[in-house]
């Protein structure tokens, strides 16, 4: 039976630019960086407390996996932000929401209590957003 | 508290917070961190544990054990990189190391060094074969 999550994949418009936002801005590490010949490179990385847990920040390149008209159709619908790969959680979100945007990450809503919960809205480099929500107290 | 006063509080930790990531390399003291955010060194470290979950101490630790992961992942010295992110002793650096790690320094070396060298080997026997697949790379014969 299914027991976890283990990959997930986000698609960037610039590996070099998304290493440096979710590395150096947001605090992940680098799990796996491999080259695989000319333009392709095999990149992930996990949020600190999830080691086993493997982001794929994957190029949008015409190839094998996309064809040049599909390509060009995602990067159009990654670069609007269309897609929200998923909710991340913090400690403390005021805290975390001030540092963040003090290294330049940009909020599409700002810490805000709703019926569910504390949540701020984030985008990457590429345009992707992420829900940024406060773990609740055990 | 008003949640303005919070943000104004978290804002002058985050000052602290910076601090420490400029300057984890040189010998930096609680009072100068606590210092940077213009607070008491008692109310400093209640409000830098609230936000960051860590005293200024072990963040600086974290820090620093960090870039070591990092500097450990090149053919430098243990000893070299225990003093250049900071620490003042090799003891305490390899101790500390271990704690967070799980590995002594000089094994975590080698087992970076090793993972480098079958990464660049056999990249593939790193990633899902569904993705390798997809890009093309399983029947790719520069790659193996």
């Amino acid at each position: 039976m299914i027991t976890k999550l283990n990959h997930v994949s986000v698609f960037v418009l610039d590996q070099d630019s998304a290493y440096d936002f979710y590395v150096n801005k947001l605090g992940f590490t680098v799990h796996t960086d491999a080259a695989m010949g000319p333009g392709m490179r095999w990149l992930t990385v996990c949020p600190p407390e999830q080691p086993d847990l493997e982001i794929s920040l994957m190029a949008i390149n015409a190839g094998m996996m996309f064809n040049a008209e599909s390509a060009a159709q995602m990067r159009a619908l990654v670069s609007a932000g269309t897609f929200g790969f998923g909710v991340f959680e913090c400690n403390n979100l005021q805290a975390t929401y001030e540092e963040l945007k003090a290294k330049g990450v940009e909020f599409t809503k700002e810490p805000t209590r709703e019926f569910y919960g504390y949540e701020a809205l984030f985008k990457d480099d590429s345009g992707n957003w992420f829900s940024l929500g406060e773990a609740k107290a055990s | 508290m008003h949640p303005s006063s919070k943000v104004y509080l978290y804002r002058r930790v985050l000052n602290a917070k910076l601090f420490i990531e400029q300057n984890y390399t040189a010998s930096i003291n609680l009072n100068e961190i606590s210092g940077e955010a213009f607070f008491s060194k008692f109310h400093f470290l209640r409000i830098f544990k609230s936000a960051y979950g860590k005293t200024p101490h072990q963040y600086l630790t974290a820090v620093r054990i960090a870039q070591a992961k990092q500097l450990l992942q090149t053919s430098r010295p243990v000893s070299e990189v225990c003093f250049t992110v900071g620490f003042d002793s090799v003891s305490t650096f390899t101790t500390l190391f271990k704690r967070l790690v799980r590995q002594t320094p000089a094994l975590y070396q080698q087992t970076q060094a090793e993972r480098q060298r079958q990464l660049k080997a056999t990249p593939l026997k790193y990633i899902p074969n569904c993705f390798a697949e997809k890009n093309g790379w399983v029947n790719n014969r520069n790659i193996q």
